[in-house]
């Protein structure tokens, strides 16, 4: 029986990484749940014991369900009809088998239904669910929106809304407007509470509404009349029973076509406020979005998978010259770039996930107890480090997954470029994670100040203390002087105070950052489990090296006064 | 109205995934070689319990096996998919049973457990696939048996209805309770094992793994006692030694041969309308098909 976690011993590798233990423990407050509930776990052990199962039972779908499902779901897709969508009658399938499985709010607290699974393993079934489907992923992934309801809602609204979610029913983020895309703080929709009947109500359109004819849907609106910016902005939360909210049409897109895009008419749609007035976009969309960033690393590097499996299978069957196109050295140069890639991508994603998950639970804790200092130290430490990596993993992942996707169809030849090959659909589908949920454009200016005020470097830092074995020290050594580039280039990018030259190179830092701090996190898989790891390692390190003294000659090289040749209005333009 | 529902149960050879060290050089399954699994037919078995439990909520489904110890790991893997207890039947006594021995060890557990509406089995294990031992308990028990069960269309106190599978095609039957229903292939696969029943009841054991085993949680078998495992002996289920096993087993297998499959000889076609014409032509003459 196939199955897509125990077929992957990079699992349990992460699952079992050091840190989890204390992890694990302030997740399950010392295991306080196991007088409460049967489904809890007794210790630390238990504990991982359930995550390895749990997840096995996900990759079991995975494989007998979900996969076989993708091909038929990427040729029909949803359809919708009188302003109500029906998913493709697979994507339904593969939904109640997890509904039956109970997998659903597998992050949620106990109290609510729960399963109470730290980021690691919930990102561990994201993976899996992504390299099966990706168009499945997105609406697996909006069982997230729970995760703002429980930090932002009060406890009535946690009541209602959360059991809901472990039970089954699906959700949506409605950011998205047709003026507001990557800037949200052009938001329009309209809330006007009406104070007879003590209700808000919801007016206007939304656009690229991920799986829009949710159940419950988080929806950000112009609660503050007269505004024009993010401080006019609140969230709410709107329920499907009440009505009030259409599906004009679902967009035909490029991938993941299981997914419905949808473009919304909100129609004095009743609402109820999340949270606090005002709060909507700068502090819920923020940690929304985090959220979901995280679980667009996690579909990159499921699709970085399936491609470094279409590929691999494809190279060892396929002769040509009287022998498999594998034994050549340009393709399997190939093949270990992709591997290499898929690796670092997946160890970015739980070093990603084990920082939010650190901070998420302090937080959490702080929530029913004060923190030390001493814990709220950790949680800020924590906090920073989470807001940094993500849309650098994010970025960095998104783009693999291109590249993977790309070289996948590469190694097919002519046959990959037919859609008879699974290589043609995964190809499609990563080409939105760099673009949704902030394209890599915009992650790059999430992540710039923290290569300016050296969260990075400081983390690197970290990085460089951990022993590694003698056979490793060369790959560390390359490590280093990568880093000191690293360094010598935010200085000159810096020196001249000058934001735009700034802007013009903070990519290429950024991803010089990337490929230091996903070659070191790969040189500590490399020192926990060389059989698995070593060859990504020496790869993936090489590879980054020469990506960083590329950037490197192409900045140093770099006058300010050249950016000119890049500006519109010089040339015919 | 709910229903007492037996699920008979075998762990077997995965004979599905069949290596080159399957066979033992004497003949005989490499149990060793091949990895233990639910049989195939018993797990869409179970899912008919557990749709009519699903419809008829207080429905309490019973999972029966005979094998060895380790044959608890199929109890296990049907209360992680919803059922509600197990029972081991193991003993020594019952090894090296035929059918007939088989069916005999099953239907005394089965009367020892007394109070109970349906049985529901596979239609045959991929071990042995002979289809005997569910209509053999029926027998014994006096009982009436449906085989080729496809789906239960209707439940309802004191009768049942159910779809057959068959060669030419399907048909409808109804039967008072209790009754014995073999279940077919084509029926509907089981639903995954749950999240949450996973977790509650992956450290029940039975009285011979907690007491062979290193044991973590010892206390929670006295707090909650679902954790514990029913095992029967031939003692137990007050079952006549002589029947049992090999001593009631009138099979004997006198000689075993390995058979491989070649293909005599083989046709390229280039897939023209010509050809596949001249093609179905030959198989119907040669009723291949048709």
């Amino acid at each position: 029986m196939a199955n897509f976690y125990t077929d992957t011993p990079q699992f349990p590798h992460y699952l079992h990484h050091p840190l989890m233990k204390r992890i694990v423990e302030l997740k399950e407050r010392n295991y306080a749940d196991k007088e409460k509930y049967d489904y809890a776990p007794m210790d630390f052990e238990d504990a991982m014991d359930s995550y390895d199962k749990v997840l096995a039972v996900v990759g079991e779908i995975c494989a007998d369900i979900i996969e076989p499902n993708a091909e038929e779901v990427d040729q029909n897709g949803p359809t919708v009809e009188n302003g109500r969508v029906t998913y493709a009658a697979p994507t339904q399938q593969n939904l109640d088998a997890l509904n039956k499985a109970e997998l659903m709010g597998m992050g949620l607290n106990r109290k609510y239904g729960g399963l109470n699974f730290p980021m690691v393993p919930y990102m561990m079934s994201a993976d899996i669910v992504s390299r099966a489907d990706a168009s499945f992923q997105n609406i697996w992934m909006l069982q997230d929106c729970g995760e703002t309801i429980y930090e932002f809602a009060d406890e009535e609204q946690k009541q209602r809304y959360l059991p809901r979610i472990v039970q089954g029913e699906t959700m949506s983020m409605d950011l998205t407007e047709p003026d507001a895309g990557s800037d949200l703080q052009a938001v329009m929709l309209k809330a006007s509470y009406n104070e007879e009947e003590k209700q808000w109500y919801l007016n206007g359109v939304k656009r690229f509404i991920t799986n829009g004819d949710a159940d419950i849907h988080l929806v950000l609106a112009r609660s503050e009349e007269g505004t024009k910016d993010a401080r006019g902005l609140s969230m709410f939360v709107y329920d499907k029973k009440n009505g009030g909210v259409n599906v004009r049409r679902i967009e035909n897109k490029m991938g993941i076509k299981g997914a419905p895009t949808c473009e919304l008419v909100f129609k004095n749609a009743k609402a109820e406020l999340v949270g606090t007035r005002r709060m909507g976009l700068i502090r819920y969309v923020m940690s929304l979005m985090n959220g979901a960033r995280l679980g667009i690393i996690a579909q990159s590097v499921g699709i970085c998978e399936a491609a470094v499996r279409e590929a691999y299978g494809y190279a060892r069957e396929r002769c040509q010259f009287g022998r498999p196109i594998i034994d050549f050295p340009p393709v399997y140069e190939m093949l270990a770039n992709m591997r290499a890639k898929t690796d670092a991508a997946r160890t970015m994603l739980y070093e990603t996930c084990r920082l939010v998950d650190m901070y998420k639970i302090l937080e959490d804790i702080g929530r029913e107890r004060k923190l030390s200092s001493e814990e709220r130290n950790e949680m800020k430490y924590y906090s920073r480090l989470a807001d940094a990596f993500t849309p650098l993993g994010k970025a960095m992942s998104s783009e693999y997954a291109n590249q993977n996707t790309y070289d996948a169809i590469q190694v097919h030849g002519g046959s990959g470029y037919m859609k008879d090959y699974k290589c043609e659909r995964l190809y499609r589908d990563a080409r939105i994670t760099n673009i949704y949920e902030g394209t890599t454009q915009l992650q790059v200016v999430a992540a710039i100040r923290h290569v300016t005020t050296g969260t990075y470097l400081q983390r690197i830092k970290e990085y460089e203390a951990m022993p590694v074995t003698p056979e490793l020290e060369p790959l560390k050594r390359i490590l280093s002087e990568m880093t000191q580039m690293y360094e010598k280039l935010v200085e000159l990018v810096t020196a001249p105070k000058d934001e735009d030259y700034l802007d013009f190179h903070a990519r290429r830092l950024v991803e010089c950052a990337g490929h230091v701090v996903m070659g070191h996190l790969l040189l500590q898989d490399a020192n926990r489990n060389a059989t698995l790891f070593r060859r990504s390692a020496e790869v993936y390190i090489h590879y980054g090296q020469v990506e960083v003294v590329k950037n490197y000659h192409f900045v140093t090289k770099s006058r300010i006064e050249d950016m000119a040749y890049y500006k519109p209005g010089i040339t015919e333009e | 109205m709910s229903f007492n529902i037996i699920v008979l149960a075998k762990q077997v050879p995965d004979t599905r995934n069949v290596g080159k060290d399957a066979m033992k050089a004497d003949g005989t399954v490499n149990r060793a070689a091949l990895p233990a699994i639910f049989n195939p037919e018993d797990l869409n078995a179970l899912e008919q319990a557990l749709l009519i439990k699903d419809q008829h909520p207080g429905s309490r489904i019973t999972l029966l096996t005979m094998g060895p110890g380790r044959a608890a790991e199929i109890l296990r893997e049907g209360l992680f998919r919803g059922a509600d207890d197990g029972v081991l039947l193991t003993d020594r006594a019952f090894a090296g049973a035929d059918t007939l021995a088989t069916s005999y060890a099953l239907s005394m557990a089965v009367r020892r457990i007394r109070a109970y509406d349906i049985i529901l089995s596979g239609r045959q294990a991929i071990d042995g696939d002979t289809a005997q031992v569910g209509p053999q308990i029926a027998e014994k028990l006096g009982i009436p048996q449906i085989t080729y069960a496809e789906a239960i269309e209707r439940a309802e106190a004191g009768r049942i209805r159910v779809k057959r599978r068959l060669e030419n095609g399907v048909e409808t039957v109804e039967s008072p309770l209790p009754v014995l229903i073999t279940v077919n292939g084509s029926a509907a696969p089981c639903r995954p094992r749950n999240a949450k029943l996973l977790q509650k009841y992956k450290h029940a054991k039975t009285v011979t793994e907690r007491q062979v085993e290193h044991i973590d949680y010892i206390d929670i078998y006295s707090s909650r006692p679902y954790l514990n495992l029913t095992e029967w002996s031939v003692a137990d289920v007050d079952a006549d030694p002589q029947q049992c096993g090999l001593s009631g087993s009138p099979t004997k297998v006198k000689k075993i041969e390995n058979v491989s499959f070649q293909a005599k000889e083989s046709k390229l076609l280039t897939g023209s309308d010509a050809e596949i014409d001249e093609l179905m032509r030959e198989l119907i003459a040669n009723h291949t098909i048709g």
